[in-house]
């Protein structure tokens, strides 16, 4: 007994951080993952109270003498007519339900926020729409959002099937080479939450994460416009020398930083990368630390994934690291 | 068929089972991928010593002694054959039809079908227009893309292939011998009409 109630309150402290955090669909920020929320909570408490009102008929049943009299056959028909009906009208009620929210979670909105989203193995591409060209800008692995504003994601996929899936904001949508699918959803409230590709798509599918920033529209305009403006200059000759070793190694052959002559668009693009919180697809925390341990071995870190372990010098690795760790 | 094995004796019946089972387990081999090689072992796979008019010659010890897995296995051959597209390779030898380029398709190396010529090809680039890659890839990449290449142009099928197209194909895949197809026809360099 006493170790039944310690597995009890075992499962029950497991289960409880699952319901509230950065990357949960139980914890929703968002009117579309409100949506699905009250969506799985309905179907949840019905289900329970079914299962519950049957097991006490059942008990019920199992606990009386059996009784044979001429009033019976008639009460059963009644009984099991009024079940069959009562089964009709909750899988009728949970379908309208069902339906009605998909439709709300799935409506266009006008004049939302384009963003271009497109999955590679295994990391995403973010590319801010406009209708002025120079107020496109392409950025990786997060995105940041206003809050209150319709958010229109369009998505494809570059190599195979990858899924969008930020379970605090909205529900899953697929990412498909040779389509566009898209996602509109909105936040409520500023904060950070943690996106995940939810369709298995290779060996590093466990690490292709994303972060959705919500700011207030002030702070997501300011981040936009220094978004917008070229990278930041070396500030002394070690980032000096980071920059030069960039540009004539094979980075530059697979990455962009805007404002010198690296304009490949094979891997993320770097103009601002020191302004994310994460690299490597949320696996590493943005430090120059973790920056140089990546560039010096990336297929220990992330096997398999498309960055080469490009031979560089103990010098060279550390200017590097220096300028890339600059490029606020 | 049937009758006959039904009613053979439970211990025959048992021992054809294992058998199947255990020759279902060859199954379960995968061949092995290797992502990250030794960055010494990588400096060694530079070492390539062509002949000096740039045709052929030894390859580095270090790719004899790897059992020359650019040539063979399936997973450097499907990063070659993405190197091809991502560095545009196609912008001049097409889809090895050739264009501004050479074909790889017709079987006709300028310089040899060697491993190391391809390589050294792409490495230090060719006169009329091949650019050199040597800043542009790492050692590693130039051999799967030189693996990759040799594949276009082989005249024996292999059992391993990269991953197949996304768009529709315009000659036979890589592990189809494509360049004997073109052998067989009026394409062939050697035909009487040159």
């Amino acid at each position: 007994m006493a170790l039944l109630r310690r597995a009890i309150a075992l499962s029950v402290c497991f289960t409880c951080p699952g319901c509230a955090g950065w990357q949960s669909a139980l914890d929703p920020h968002g009117q579309q993952a409100r949506g699905l929320e009250g969506l799985i909570w309905t179907f949840i408490w019905v289900a329970a109270a079914v299962w519950i009102s049957v097991m006490a008929v059942l008990a019920i049943a199992l606990s009386r003498k059996s009784g044979r009299g001429a009033g019976n056959e008639r009460r059963m028909r009644v009984t099991v007519g009024g079940a069959v009906a009562g089964t009709a009208a909750i899988v009728l009620a949970l379908t309208i339900i069902s339906f009605l929210s998909t439709r709300l979670v799935s409506s266009e909105a006008s004049h939302p926020l384009e963003i271009r989203v497109r999955g590679y193995q295994w990391w995403w591409e973010v590319t801010y729409l406009d209708a002025r060209a120079e107020r496109v800008f392409t950025t990786a692995n997060e995105i940041h959002i206003p809050v209150n504003r319709p958010v229109r994601l369009q998505l494809s996929a570059a190599d195979v099937i990858h899924s969008f899936w930020a379970p605090n904001l909205a529900g899953k949508q697929d990412l498909i080479p040779g389509r566009e699918n898209t996602l509109t959803f909105s936040a409520q409230q500023p904060g950070t939450y943690r996106a995940q590709c939810a369709e298995f798509c290779g060996v590093q599918h466990a690490h292709m994460a994303l972060l959705v920033v919500a700011e207030t529209p002030d702070a997501f305009e300011h981040w936009r416009q220094s978004q917008l403006s070229p990278a930041a200059s070396p500030t002394d000759p070690e980032q000096a020398e980071g920059r030069k070793v960039f540009t004539s190694k094979p980075c530059a052959s697979c990455h962009t930083i805007q404002g010198t002559s690296a304009s490949a668009s094979i891997g993320p693009d770097l103009t601002h990368l020191a302004s994310r919180s994460y690299i490597a697809a949320g696996l590493l925390q943005n430090t120059r630390g973790s920056l140089a341990a990546w560039i010096a071995d990336p297929q220990t870190i992330k096997p398999g994934n498309n960055m080469p372990n490009v031979p560089l010098t103990a010098n060279e690795l550390r200017a590097v690291s220096a300028y890339l760790a600059a490029l606020k | 068929m049937t009758t006959k094995l039904s009613s053979a004796p439970l211990a025959v019946k048992s021992l054809l089972m294992c058998m199947l089972l255990m020759s279902s387990l060859c199954g379960c081999e995968r061949e092995k991928r290797q992502y990250r090689t030794d960055p010494p072992v990588a400096a060694a796979l530079d070492e390539v010593a062509p002949m000096p008019n740039g045709i052929a010659g030894a390859p580095p010890d270090a790719y004899v002694a790897a059992g020359e897995p650019y040539k063979s296995n399936a997973y450097d051959l499907s990063q070659g054959k993405q190197l091809y597209s991502e560095f545009n390779c196609s912008g001049c030898h097409a889809e090895g039809g050739g264009a501004s380029g050479p074909a790889f398709l017709n079987g006709w190396w300028r310089y040899g079908p060697q491993a190391v010529s391809v390589f050294v090809s792409i490495r230090d680039g060719r006169p009329r227009g091949m650019p050199a890659f040597r800043s542009r890839l790492t050692t590693e990449q130039i051999w799967q893309l030189a693996g990759y290449v040799q594949t276009i142009g082989a005249y024996s099928a292999k059992t391993s292939a990269p991953g197949r197209n996304d768009a529709m194909q315009s000659r036979p895949s890589e592990n189809r011998s494509p360049a004997k197809s073109s052998y067989a026809s009026d394409q062939w360099p050697y035909s009487a009409a040159q």
